[in-house]
């Protein structure tokens, strides 16, 4: 009884986020846009020889996805604060956890999934090899719900705060080094014929670590905010 | 009542620790003199020159003490945080914030003078080497602290908030360090290797120790010092501060 209960708060959570990102398609799409014109500077100012291109392409496109996501991260909570529907969400009797991974959930289907779809395509102007796009999505796929979720946490700690899109940057970029580091990592190890599984399994690791801690140091974060 | 033992918690309380931590400034700023100027004389004097290093290696006894309380500083920042998080103690709070700025200065003067001996020994100012990296994420995690502290206005929640933060990094610290050291470890050829440490002469152990202790009265002597500033501005509505010589003067 009560399991479905959850489950159902959870499952509306998310429609209702996807729902009104659905009204307000601009939102999503700017974050799109600057990864994509963030990747492409990237060629126009280092120049267009494959050989380096193929070398940074991992590392490039890791790090705008890192920016894209931080820079959607304020939508996360900063509209439902202001209008109030935060503070119900809390006083609600579904905990207030499962609501914010159903917040995060959404947040990862509407930037880190298009980004994840989106690198490949990317990834050609870069002349990555076939497999090691197919290493990137993977990787991306595993890496990007842990920014989400690390994100969710700073997100909340600087709700209503002076200058909060700055300082989440300050507080969440630094967290998001390990993430960075093999998920970059993955592409690079598939290019040089390593191969890309041991930094996929610690990717995982990172992924099971953040979705335990994650949503509850978020809860945490919110209820001081909401104080 | 028990009158043996000291009742700690009494001191949990600003109004009782504010008296304390000035009754203990003097004494740790006497032991950091005395160790600070033990641990220079053996560093300067007594120490002898390194064979491969000269005496540039000697930056030593300052790189490693601050290294050390960099790091030790952060894990006793967030064992603050924590108290505070979960005992809802407000001097907790206090201390964490305290400690803050002095662990960020350890930090960067640890990369600050790691540069300087970095240059003549490798060759260059800065190299991606686990330790360093980390040691620079470390200082960012600081900076990402005192920012958000600063930014909340009404200091029980920047307290908390900080807490959070705090406790977030603490776990995420020995994640760093490992994925840096193993993203290392694929990059780079040992062309600088850090580990490698020489056998290292009987003096210059001492001359470390001693001035990691110097570093070590220097920060809680800072850390009391600061906490007491915080204290008096928090609390200068209640009573008992402006009952107090200095405020009253």
């Amino acid at each position: 009884m009560a399991e479905t209960n959850i489950l159902t708060a959870l499952g509306g959570i998310v429609r209702r986020d996807l729902l009104l990102a659905a009204r307000r398609k601009s939102d999503v799409l700017t974050t799109l846009f600057f990864f994509v014109i963030v990747v492409s500077l990237f060629p126009l100012g280092i120049g267009p020889e494959m050989d380096m291109l193929r070398k940074i392409a991992p590392g490039v496109l890791w790090v705008a996805a890192l920016l894209a996501t931080m820079l959607s991260l304020n939508r996360l909570f900063a509209a439902d604060y202001a209008d109030g529907a935060l503070e119900q969400m809390a006083l609600s009797a579904v905990p207030l956890g499962v609501l914010v991974t159903g917040k995060v959930i959404a947040h990862w289907l509407l930037s880190g999934l298009p980004l994840t779809l989106l690198a490949p395509v990317l990834g050609l102007q870069f002349d990555l090899a076939p497999a090691s796009l197919a290493v990137l999505v993977v990787a991306l796929a595993i890496g990007t719900p842990v920014l989400s979720l690390i994100g969710a946490i700073g997100a909340a700690l600087t709700l209503g705060v002076r200058g909060g899109g700055v300082l989440v940057s300050l507080l969440v970029l630094p967290l998001y080094v390990p993430v960075l580091i093999f998920g970059a990592g993955a592409v690079e190890a598939d290019i040089t014929g390593l191969g890309a599984a041991a930094h996929l399994s610690l990717l995982a690791a990172f992924l099971a670590l953040a979705a335990f801690f994650g949503p509850w140091a978020t809860t945490v974060a919110l209820r001081i905010a909401l104080e | 009542m028990n009158n043996r033992l000291i009742n700690w918690f009494r001191y949990a309380s600003p109004q009782t620790f504010y008296p304390l931590a000035g009754k203990m400034i003097p004494w740790f700023w006497a032991l950091t003199a005395v160790f600070g100027i033990a641990g220079l004389y053996i560093g300067f004097f007594a120490a002898p020159t390194d064979a491969q290093q000269g005496e540039g290696y000697r930056i030593i006894f300052i790189h490693v003490p601050a290294s050390w309380m960099s790091m030790f500083i952060y894990l006793v920042m967030a064992f603050w945080a924590a108290l505070g998080l979960g005992f809802n103690t407000r001097l907790s709070g206090m201390m964490a914030s305290a400690l803050a700025p002095t662990g960020a200065l350890m930090a960067f003067l640890s990369l600050w003078t790691g540069a300087l001996w970095g240059k003549p020994m490798w060759g260059t100012w800065w190299v991606w080497d686990a330790r360093l990296t980390s040691e620079l994420i470390l200082f960012f995690l600081y900076l990402g602290f005192i920012a958000l502290q600063s930014a909340i206005d009404e200091p029980r929640r920047a307290d908390k908030a900080g807490a959070v933060l705090a406790l977030v990094g603490v776990i995420n610290i020995p994640i760093i360090y490992f994925s840096v050291k193993w993203w290392n470890t694929l990059h780079q050829g040992a062309s600088v290797s850090l580990t490698r440490s020489p056998s290292m002469a009987q003096a210059m152990l001492w001359g470390m120790l001693l001035m990691a202790l110097a570093f070590w009265m220097y920060s809680i002597a800072v850390a009391l010092a600061r906490v007491r500033a915080i204290i008096l501005e928090r609390e200068r509505h209640a009573g008992w501060v402006e009952e107090l010589r200095e405020v009253r003067q």
